[in-house]
């Protein structure tokens, strides 16, 4: 099976390098045969892949350890749930996914655009092939994801990184590089329509449903990652600037500015440049991001460490950003806006503006991301930059992006007066006074002006939203007999893009508004107790009631790791909220330089989160036991069990119980007799706030991204071709 | 493995072996699909005019004034349709 799968990636490096060339060749020669060929080297390419893909799971879903990825990332004792996971946990087995994606959505683009685009297509087709060739190679000459493992084949594997156990974790990745391979097909095109000089908006439109579902895989990627760390890193936080995260951050931010601006070429042909060029330079962040993670380049939780694949994909970069600029320049002249700003007053000043800010921000994290690499490089010192310093600059940009996500939706096309802007606006203005009287007077918020002003901009958004709505629903009731809900669900049938939008803008305004809440206005503290003592923080109570200690076997039978943890109560004026369980995990290291006991104190430790969230606020705990009163019985242990080995009295089936027992017996000693344990305590508010405003985000993604009834659009397309038409008669 | 790459080799190379010849579209069917997606994108423009007008961000007047701006580059594209697919359907005049 290794042979299979080394043979499917060669396969797979073969037919995408001839796809290249047939594409590049049918389309210089604009032979069709050639060009067909060229597509269907790039289905070939995925089937190949696939196969690969489905080899590599295999082994790890039956832990067949004779493929070293699978002995270095897997174990008996990994949930099957998991397992099927782990493959994306390592270097090899994630650029397998991320070629595997690519081929796939490169399939389903080119298939669905085989009978149009027929001159951008096959260079957009030998764009999508090279990145599949650069991928391939990557595994077939330097990261090989079907190496076999040397020597004997271990009983057990290393097993999964504990801190992947996550459902978000499983998830996180497929959305991640499925944003970023999506992000490819966009890039492809532009460089297709830039070379052919076709830059109208059909290539536009036969791409936006991928550049759209990028944006959203991406952006529920970067949002699970948030989960990931709130629920499960044990720091409390759900955002660290940190690098990785950075990474996935900026092509969204440039998407987001693309999907925007591109409204604009499409109706006015406006901005070409800028559009070519914010595509151009999502494709080449979508890269730098995976760059970023392979590379090890810079310090994260993240990375895989320091790798072969730098230089690669530097080269790669350099390539993309020379081609990119070169090609752009060359045909400045075809880009050309055909229109100009009718009025500063204008939805498309808006969107302008949205831009600016959308890209200032991407550069403040570019900066700030690169900055120690940077600096390394110059000074020969690596200076950090850290939440701070991105707070600084990022708060008053995103201040300003959700105020304009309110003025976008209430302002016209082309030309809004003071009059129309003035019957738009006042609404949805003095709903944000009224929320900010209320914060004011009511909740007292006065000594975070920026936090404030974040949920003054973000009432203005929904208040926006929802007149927007209110009016449309008014508007189509005046055309037709439906009633509010008919109504409503014809009106947003009728019009995806714009109230999918402006469902988007809501979410957004939810989604920062949490943000603000839990950044300003968090308490957190660390306090050392033992069971029986309590600790305030904020209005709550939490005491340690007792504390726990359990030792855990995998599904098999065989042990999986021990947990501390600690049963805490949480009340607030003597009332009794919540009962909250929180536990330190501590698992097993396969290293043999360690006994049967003590491997399981010097392995991988998680933490599992004790949270309790409501609308209002999160009260969040962690424990960190404190086992270095259990060390003296760990020693002693080991050096029993290694006397037991040597002098051979006992099986191995023997050993396994007695180790068991020994164990649970480590265990209830911490939880009758424990010492003072570490708790991290937080309150926030609003978090739940972030997840429900991501999730309204990706409902109204999904409603833009919802192909229209093809009869419904027949009929309104030939309503209005009759009209133009009759206009035309009498012109 | 030998049988995948067979079948790999016998589906990229079909459309060479199959006799689908002939060259890519001329140029002009490349401008009627731009064109096409022009049209598509002003009637779209059209519909958000009334769509604006009707949730009050625009007067009737602003309304009607864009609406007239707006069909007569409609019309401008449907004129330039027009005259291609002439040209397409072997001359003669422009198609009504």
């Amino acid at each position: 099976m290794l042979t299979l799968g080394r043979a499917c990636l060669i396969l797979a490096l073969a037919v995408s390098v001839y796809g290249v060339g047939a594409s590049l060749y049918g389309a210089r020669k604009g032979n069709r045969a050639w060009v067909a060929s060229g597509r269907r080297a790039v289905y070939a390419v995925a089937g190949s892949l696939l196969v690969a893909f489905a080899v590599l799971e295999a082994a790890f879903l039956r832990s067949d350890f004779s493929f070293e990825l699978v002995a270095g990332h897997s174990s008996t004792t990994t949930p099957l749930f998991y397992r099927f996971t782990a493959m994306w946990s390592s270097q090899e087995g994630s650029l397998l996914l991320w070629a595997t994606l690519l081929g796939l959505w490169s399939s389903l683009i080119l298939f669905l655009t085989r009978n149009k685009l027929r001159e951008v297509a096959p260079y957009a087709a030998a764009v999508l092939l090279g990145f599949a060739a650069f991928f391939v190679s990557l595994m077939v000459f330097l990261e090989t994801p079907f190496a076999r493992t040397l020597g004997a084949l271990p009983a057990e594997g290393v097993g999964l990184n504990p801190l992947l156990r996550h459902p978000s974790m499983m998830i996180h990745p497929p959305m991640l590089y499925s944003g970023y391979t999506l992000f490819t097909i966009p890039f492809a095109f532009a460089i297709g329509a830039l070379v052919t000089r076709r830059l109208g908006a059909e290539w536009i439109r036969s791409t936006r449903p991928f550049t759209l579902a990028a944006w959203l895989f991406l952006g529920i990627g970067v949002l699970l990652g948030s989960r990931w760390s709130y629920t499960e890193l044990g720091w409390g936080g759900y955002w660290a600037w940190d690098p990785v995260e950075n990474a996935s951050l900026m092509p969204w931010l440039t998407g987001t500015a693309f999907l925007h601006s591109v409204m604009l070429q499409e109706k006015r042909g406006m901005l070409k440049v800028w559009n070519v060029s914010l595509v151009l330079a999502t494709g080449v962040l979508a890269i730098l991001g995976t760059f970023l993670v392979r590379s090890g380049i810079l310090d994260s939780i993240h990375a895989f460490g320091a790798s072969t694949l730098g230089v690669p994909f530097l080269v790669l970069i350099g390539v993309l950003v020379a081609g990119s600029v070169a090609l752009v320049v060359s045909r400045s002249r075809d880009l050309r806006s055909e229109h100009r700003l009718d009025s500063v007053f204008s939805r498309e000043s808006a969107f302008l503006l949205n831009n600016l800010v959308l890209v200032g921000i991407c550069f403040v994290v570019f900066w700030g991301t690169f900055f120690p690499l940077i600096s390394e490089a110059v000074s020969g010192s690596k200076a950090s930059v850290g939440p701070p310093w991105f707070n600084r600059y990022i708060t008053p940009l995103a201040l300003i992006l959700v105020l304009l996500s309110g003025i976008g939706p209430a302002i016209a096309w082309r030309r809004a007066t003071l009059a129309n802007l003035r019957r738009t606006m006042l609404g949805p203005a003095l709903f944000a006074v009224v929320v900010l009287v209320a914060l004011l007077v009511g909740a007292g918020v006065t000594d975070k002006p920026l936090a404030l002003a974040m949920f003054v901009f973000a009432a203005f958004v929904t208040g926006t939203v929802f007149q927007e709505l209110w009016r449309g629903v008014k508007a189509r009731r005046a055309m037709s007999d439906d009633s509010v809900p008919m109504a409503v669900v014809s009106l947003i049938r009728r019009n995806r893009r714009r109230y999918g939008g402006y469902i988007v803008h809501l979410g957004i305004a939810l989604l920062f508004t949490g943000i603000a809440a839990s950044s300003a206005f968090q308490q957190a503290r660390d306090v050392d107790l033992r069971p029986g003592q309590s600790a305030r923080i904020g209005s709550y109570v939490v005491t340690y009631v007792k504390p726990t200690g359990e030792v855990v076997a995998a599904s098999n039978g065989r042990l999986e790791r021990i947990d501390l943890g600690a049963v805490l109560k949480v009340s607030r004026d003597g009332e009794a909220l919540a009962t909250m369980r929180s536990r330190r995990s501590f698992f097993p290291s396969q290293a043999p330089e360690f006994g049967p006991i003590s491997r399981f104190f010097e392995g991988e430790a998680t933490s599992e989160v004790a949270l309790d969230a409501g609308v209002r606020e999160d009260v969040w705990t962690v424990v960190s036991p404190d086992v270095r009163g259990l060390l003296p019985s760990v020693k002693e242990g080991d050096r029993v069990f290694a006397a037991a080995r040597e002098g051979g009295k006992l099986s191995r089936a023997e050993m396994d119980v007695l180790l068991v027992q020994a164990l649970r017996g480590l265990a209830a000693s911490y939880a009758s007799d424990p010492p003072a344990a570490t708790f991290r305590l937080i309150v926030s508010p609003l978090v739940t706030w972030i997840w429900l405003g991501a999730i309204v985000v990706f409902l109204g993604g999904l409603t833009a991204l919802w192909p229209a009834p093809s009869g419904a659009t027949r009929r309104v397309s030939a309503a209005y071709a009759a009209r133009v038409a009759r206009e035309l008669g009498r012109a | 493995m030998l049988v995948l790459a067979a079948a790999v080799v016998y589906v990229v190379s079909a459309p060479l072996r199959g006799g689908r010849s002939g060259r890519l579209e001329a140029e002009e069917t490349a401008e009627h699909a731009e064109l096409t997606a022009a049209r598509d994108a002003k009637y779209s423009e059209i519909r958000d005019a009334e769509l604006d007008f009707r949730t009050g961000k625009l007067s009737r007047a602003d309304w009607k004034a864009q609406d007239q701006a707006l069909r007569a580059e409609a019309i401008a594209i449907l004129r330039r349709l027009d005259t291609l697919e002439g040209r397409e359907d072997g001359g003669g005049r422009p198609l009504s």
